[in-house]
């Protein structure tokens, strides 16, 4: 269906904005993300950044009032999902795109079984009967690596542990074998010890069913590991993005490089932290141009004013700096 | 097994409260100013007359060995006798019990089905104007004192529209249900508001939980969401506030037995206390205490069943 090069998904200009006392933000400005099948890519920036509302926008979860999506398209398998009606969005929701939420612990709802939960989408949108989905169900859970699924699939959610329940989540999430996968998150509310395992659990469902996977994530080790491209996201905006490969060796945004330079590199040496100097952005008082402009190195008085826009400075490689020749000159 | 072993630990809570429960009934009919003895017999009064009643009804004996005596025969179900009526309170009593608690159930059951759709409906459409006039409308119904609730509800249907009688008991389920309309009724107009505006604000709770937006995600439409999802979670406040108010509702039955003439607790309740019926009135408050221990008990049981987390303590 898709060849290679046509993206699964493809949002584009998307504009998200949010009401407020004190007047009106956009959570995203002007996003333009691609995802081909079978591929991940990872969206990484600070908290506030504008990363989970992508995927809610994605999905069109986002509350209205007082969320509201302004402007662009969300094309998924050549369908702007932005102009379906609620009902086919619900189909579209319930068999195509799902999504994983940060937080398992409060994912799953505490008054019902957990294989009811898991297996709730498909007895809606595939029309499953009782004794097909628990079977279902336990087959889901036992892909998703809980040890004997079949009692435990009778079981409420306090009685499974954190990581137990994210497994859980993902066996939900992939009831129906999706085509895409918005994963917002999915590690930040885990021990450590449990991270790598649901990322390896992730990327092991993906290669098996060859779906596009969005991996929202703060924390940019994990994003160099699991993903294929890179999308770096400030102030609602994506400020770089590029293969992973591209994007870790020659950052073309000062923000990127600010990133990387602020994680303790376990190889390298404690002295090399350097924390992105200034205050993340407060989206009610920006100014017309880059974002990152009161926070870079390289600013220059024209960056705040210049309406930025993402621009090819490499093959498939594309930032929203105004002097990306500047950060070249510094690396070297 | 843990149904079970929770069932029976609720139950054995129950005892040291009805135990106090007796205990203080028994002491304020002991801590009453006056003799009833001399009240029943008012001025015809003389020393043998006194002497021979307080032999008979026990009064002569120690408070200590009739409090006990009282317990004894209370756990075998005898509750005294009536000063007035000169008949086993027990009887007396036992004859108005079901009367009252058809009452009081009618009206709950009624209140809960005009509540719970009121409730979702408020719930769904958050803030829009069918919410407004919702609360409104629970706010009127709330501020109207049940004895003009149930004035009007005669003036309209029983006497206005002729629908339905506007007092007694009734014969069989059916007459019951016919006979006690009204008064359920004034319950119910009284008590649904209290459980809507509960559940409505558990409901909104619920809906700003994470696993509705997991459900929405997973493509339920608004109507599964708040069925499956929403209500179940929103149960447990409103079963407080329910078992709390039924409770409660005992009081508000002497009123609503009073003007729709049932032949209830709560008459008699008001009748004993005019007439200085210290057995009934000690009766009476034995069997008020047990039953809202009761109602507590099966709300305790409902929380069970709504949600599992219950039986971990």
């Amino acid at each position: 269906m898709n060849s290679n090069n046509n993206p699964l998904l493809e949002v584009r200009g998307l504009v998200t904005e949010f009401s407020l006392e004190h007047g009106v933000i956009a959570a995203n400005a002007d996003v333009h993300i691609r995802v081909r099948a079978g591929e991940t890519l990872g969206i990484v920036g600070e908290s506030g950044s504008g990363k989970s509302v992508l995927c809610r926008a994605i999905l069109r979860l986002i509350p209205s009032p007082p969320g509201l999506i302004s402007a662009g398209e969300v094309l998924f398998d050549g369908t702007d999902l932005l102009a379906l009606s609620e009902a086919e969005m619900r189909r579209v929701r319930g068999t195509r795109i799902k999504m994983v939420f940060q937080n398992p612990m409060t994912s799953l709802n505490p008054v019902r079984r957990i294989g009811d939960q898991i297996t709730e989408g498909l007895s809606v949108h595939y029309g499953m009967g009782k004794a097909e989905a628990r079977a279902e169900g336990v087959e889901l859970l036992r892909r998703v690596g809980i040890p004997s699924p079949e009692t435990r699939v009778r079981e409420y959610p306090h009685q499974w542990s954190g990581g137990m329940l994210q497994r859980a989540v993902i066996a939900m999430a992939m009831a129906g074998e999706p085509q895409l996968l918005l994963a917002d998150e999915p590690t930040t509310a885990l021990d450590v010890t449990i991270q790598d395992q649901i990322l390896a659990l992730l990327l092991e469902l993906q290669e098996r069913t060859h779906m596009a996977m969005l991996l929202v994530s703060h924390d940019l080790a994990v994003v160099a590991e699991t993903c294929d491209q890179v999308a770096v996201m400030y102030a609602g905006r994506i400020m770089e993005s590029a293969s992973t490969k591209a994007l870790f060796e020659a950052p073309m945004h000062p923000y990127t490089v600010g990133l990387m330079n602020s994680i303790p590199d376990m190889a390298g040496t404690a002295a090399r932290l350097v924390p992105i100097p200034g205050q993340p952005p407060d989206l009610l008082h920006l100014a017309p141009g880059c974002p990152f402009a009161p926070r870079c190195v390289h600013a220059s008085p024209d960056c705040a004013e210049t309406p930025i826009a993402l621009s090819e400075i490499a093959p498939g490689h594309h930032t929203a700096c105004l002097h990306p020749e500047r950060i070249s000159a510094g690396a070297s | 097994m843990q149904f079970l072993a929770y069932i029976l630990s609720r139950l054995v809570q129950m005892v040291p409260v009805l135990f106090l429960v007796v205990l203080i009934a028994f002491l304020a009919m002991e801590l009453v100013p006056g003799d009833p003895i001399m009240l029943m017999l008012g001025g015809r009064a003389n020393e043998t007359m006194l002497a021979a009643l307080h032999a008979e009804f026990g009064l002569d004996r120690p408070a200590v060995t009739r409090f006990f005596s009282f317990i004894v025969n209370a756990l075998q179900g005898d509750l005294g006798t009536s000063i007035i009526q000169r008949q086993p309170v027990s009887v007396i009593v036992g004859e108005r019990i079901e009367k009252t608690v058809f009452v009081i159930v009618y009206g709950a059951v009624l209140a809960v089905l005009v509540a719970l759709p009121l409730a979702v409906i408020a719930a769904m459409k958050h803030d829009r104007p069918v919410d407004h006039a919702i609360r409104i409308g629970g706010m009127v119904g709330m501020s109207m004192p049940p004895f003009w609730l149930a004035l009007l509800l005669i003036l309209l249907f029983g006497l206005g529209l002729g629908w339905f009688p506007i007092g007694g008991y009734g014969e069989g389920f059916f007459g019951h249900l016919w006979h006690l309309f009204l008064p359920g009724l004034t319950i119910a107009l009284f008590l649904s508001p209290i459980l809507v505006a509960s559940l409505r604000a558990a409901m909104l709770d619920v809906m700003g939980e994470d696993y509705i937006e997991v459900a929405r995600s997973k493509g339920l439409s608004p109507r599964r969401i708040m069925f499956k999802h929403v209500l179940r979670n929103a149960l447990i406040p409103a079963i407080t506030v329910l078992s709390i108010n039924i409770g409660w509702l005992l009081s508000g039955a002497v009123i609503v037995e009073y003007v729709f003439s049932i032949p209830g607790m709560g008459s008699l309740l008001v009748r004993s206390v005019g007439s200085r019926d210290y057995p009934v009135i000690q009766g009476l408050t034995v069997v008020f205490a047990l039953f809202v221990m009761l109602t507590n008990l099966a709300a305790d049981l409902s929380y069970m069943l709504v949600d599992r987390r219950v039986l971990r303590k």
